[in-house]
């Protein structure tokens, strides 16, 4: 018993808690709702970054490096533009026309939209990668399990089969290499592509079946009932990261309205 | 390790057949395996050794996967009827692992079992004891070795504290190492517990001292012999062999080659090689090898060492992560002596690779198809590739398979079969991945032997294995990868 927790201990050592690993993950899937829902209401600038800066000042409590963060961002930064540039040519113009071509133009009113859009993109996109970046999966499954009550047959068997997914990429670069030694490789990528595609699907169905006579053989779905080695409860921790996610959301909006810029999407 | 109480197997006329099949998998069995007895359990290639597996284990269904015939009982019950009294651990290490973390997939069963959760660290600890797994809870399943898993597997059944240990060729798939490791490790656990002891292995010289019976299931139904390990393994020899059995002291009756003359021009060379399997890690750095002409050059090491990264990188497959692999000018391809500039068509005729996995190279819905796929790709007319073909089945045994899928092939038929396709284009240099693994006797033998033949032939072979006898049998030229210092496992 006790060289279990020295030896669980020293592996918490290596990688030191943040404090929002100690926030069950159910708690987060309802802070990532409650961090985005509000701001597909309003499409304005003042709100998306007072939104954005508030989970900025955060990251320290969630463990992950300004870095990691950033590179994680990295698609989101690039791919924001694009469903910026789409408002910017064909928004309803208004104000000033600084440019104009056919059904495109740059206006005023679409320079504003082309800009909160953006912004909007990366601040519904910022909680997820925050609140998620260091989540372990298992961790993920316990608490859907015991805290949100899904079915266990479910989430176990669905944990349990993401972790071959790193076996089917190599049988993908194994079967790659096959190709190409066997003469086909040069020519015909897209039938190549579902040929490989099918095998793959061959692979899965029996992995499926090795996988799941493994976890009948070790008493899965056996009808007794189940316990949790690795307990998941909500804690008063909870209850703080629900309120300043509300804080936060409220800051956001808030500020928007009192800077006049608050206007419902639909309106 | 907490003794438990050992569980008896009795079966009576028992026999399996799975819903769709018409003949069954296993027919009239009758036997008593008492509690603590150590059984290996033998039998050919199809004689159904998995399925009684499976049905002691109580995975088999119910009425709707099948018929059964008899009864098969643990303790006198049906093993449907007390999960965890039976532990299973299968012959693929990827598939008995369930969880990404240590810790996490020891204490599965007991979680499953309703084990109070302040007890499962205990028995967590204990089963890792038992198997001689000293790594952190927290350490990834999938950063383990083979044998490493497999042990992981066994600490998971032990930590049910099962009655009955039933093991399915847990060593098939695993390096010398891991199979020492594995073969200990099971050894402790049933000295510790006590618990009845069921394997099935082809390779029985790791276990036949461990065990203090033999059960030979019969092709057709039965029981072929049953009896002390000296008494069947005197009296049985023969069929065993004939069965695909390796049985202690009698060795293959092969040719030894000789080694390859000292002066033989290299088919392909490496200097200054460094390989990567996705071309950023690098596996090794610095090595200069060349592969004589017509003949065997073997790659050993243990797992990890980068064998099939290297045996890949020599055949093309992989570029270069620095220095250069080159074949011999008269291999040489429009663009050149670097395999791994040729075209996937130039590659073809010179260069051929048999995959660790032959299902990686199989491409057609049938046997026939899958060999025609090479002379075609490069040009032959129809009237000739058929030859090319015709003349494979005949010498690989395959003609009676002919018009089969390559996916439902056994085991020994896919290796054959894989090798086949790369004869078809006749290249000099094959290169094999650990083609020997998992193989019984009999595909071992038959590989060996046609690896032996291509050689007499002229053809250049570059082999990866963990086999010493393979070695041998090859003339003994052997490229040797250590661990690599200072290079992740």
């Amino acid at each position: 018993m006790t060289a279990v927790h020295a030896r669980a201990g020293a592996d918490v050592e290596a990688t030191p808690r943040a404090w929002l690993d100690g926030v069950n993950p159910v708690t987060k899937i309802v802070l990532a709702l409650l961090l985005s829902v509000p701001l597909l209401a309003s499409i304005d600038v003042t709100s998306a970054l007072v939104a954005i800066g508030l989970q900025l000042a955060c990251i320290p409590l969630t463990g992950l490096a300004a870095m990691t963060v950033l590179k994680r961002m990295l698609p989101i930064l690039v791919f924001a533009p694009v469903a910026g540039v789409s408002m910017l040519l064909y928004a309803e113009p208004g104000g000033t026309v600084y440019w104009s071509f056919w059904y495109a133009t740059i206006s005023d009113d679409s320079i504003a939209l082309a800009v909160a859009v953006c912004l909007r993109v990366l601040a519904l996109a910022l909680p997820t990668i925050l609140l998620f970046g260091r989540t372990d999966p298992t961790e993920l499954a316990d608490a859907l399990a015991q805290v949100a009550k899904l079915p266990s047959r479910f989430v176990l068997g669905v944990l349990a089969g993401t972790r071959t997914l790193g076996l089917f990429l190599d049988d993908w670069r194994s079967m790659g290499l096959a190709r190409r030694a066997r003469g086909v490789g040069d020519t015909g990528t897209i039938r190549r592509f579902f040929s490989m595609a099918f095998v793959l699907l061959v692979f899965a169905v029996r992995r499926g079946t090795k996988l799941a006579m493994a976890m009948e053989a070790r008493g899965f779905g056996s009808g007794i009932r189940r316990t949790w080695a690795r307990p998941s409860h909500l804690h008063p921790r909870d209850a703080v990261a629900l309120l300043g996610a509300a804080a936060i959301i409220a800051v956001a909006i808030g500020a928007a309205v009192a800077a006049g810029t608050f206007r419902f999407v639909w309106s | 390790m907490t003794a438990t109480r050992p569980a008896r197997i009795t079966a009576a006329a028992w026999g399996w057949r799975y819903g769709g099949r018409r003949a069954p998998a296993v027919r009239d069995l009758t036997f008593t395996i008492e509690p603590g007895q150590r059984v290996l359990l033998l039998g050919a290639s199809g004689a159904g050794k998995s399925t009684l597996l499976a049905g002691m284990a109580g995975l088999l269904g119910g009425a709707d996967e099948g018929d059964e015939a008899g009864t098969l009982l643990v303790d006198g019950e049906r093993a449907e009827a007390h999960r965890g009294r039976v532990g299973l651990v299968l012959q693929d290490p990827d598939s008995g692992v369930v969880l990404s973390k240590v810790g996490d997939d020891v204490a599965f069963g007991c979680e499953n079992l309703g084990v109070p959760a302040a007890e499962i660290p205990a028995r967590v600890a204990e089963a890792l004891e038992a198997v001689g797994l000293d790594v952190p809870l927290a350490r990834a399943t999938k950063a383990l070795s083979g044998g490493q898993k497999q042990r992981l597997a066994l600490a998971g059944v032990l930590a049910m504290r099962p009655g009955v240990l039933l093991l399915d060729e847990p060593t098939a798939n695993l390096d010398p190492d891991g199979v020492r490791e594995v073969r200990r490790a099971v050894e402790r656990a049933v000295r510790e517990t006590g618990a009845t002891l069921v394997v099935i292995e082809h390779r029985t010289a790791v276990w036949a001292d461990l065990m203090d019976r033999v059960i030979v299931v019969g092709a057709d139904g039965g029981l072929l012999a049953d009896g002390s390990p000296a008494d069947v393994f005197d009296r049985h020899a023969t069929d065993l062999a004939a069965a695909g059995v390796w049985v202690p002291g009698r060795p293959v009756d092969l040719p030894v080659l000789a080694p390859a003359p000292a002066d033989a021009p290299a088919a392909v060379a490496a200097s200054a090689l460094s390989i990567s399997r996705d071309g950023r890690a690098i596996v090794r750095a610095g090595l200069d090898l060349a592969v004589p002409r017509g003949a065997a050059t073997v790659v050993t090491g243990p797992n990890g060492a980068g064998k099939s990264t290297l045996a890949l990188t020599l055949a093309g497959l992989l570029p270069e992560a620095a220095g250069e692999v080159l074949a011999a000018p008269e291999l040489a391809g429009r663009s050149g002596r670097r395999p791994s500039r040729w075209t996937s068509r130039e590659l073809l005729t010179r260069i051929g690779t048999v995959f660790q996995e032959p299902e990686h190279q199989f491409l057609a819905s049938t046997v026939r198809d899958e060999l025609a796929i090479g002379p075609r790709s490069r040009g032959v007319d129809p009237a000739a590739t058929g030859r090319i073909v015709d003349e494979l089945l005949e010498r690989l045994h395959l003609a009676p398979l002919a018009a089969a899928n390559p996916f439902t092939l056994s085991g020994g038929q896919k290796r054959r079969l894989s090798v086949a396709t790369v004869l078809a284009d006749a290249p000099p240099v094959i290169v094999l991945d650990e083609p020997t693994f998992g193989q019984d006797r009999r595909g071992w033998i038959e590989l060996v032997q046609l690896l032996q033949s291509e050689i007499a032939a002229g053809t250049t072979v570059v082999a990866v294995t963990h086999d010493e006898d393979v070695l041998r049998h090859l003339g003994g030229h052997r490229v040797e990868l250590g661990v690599p210092v200072g290079v992740g496992s």
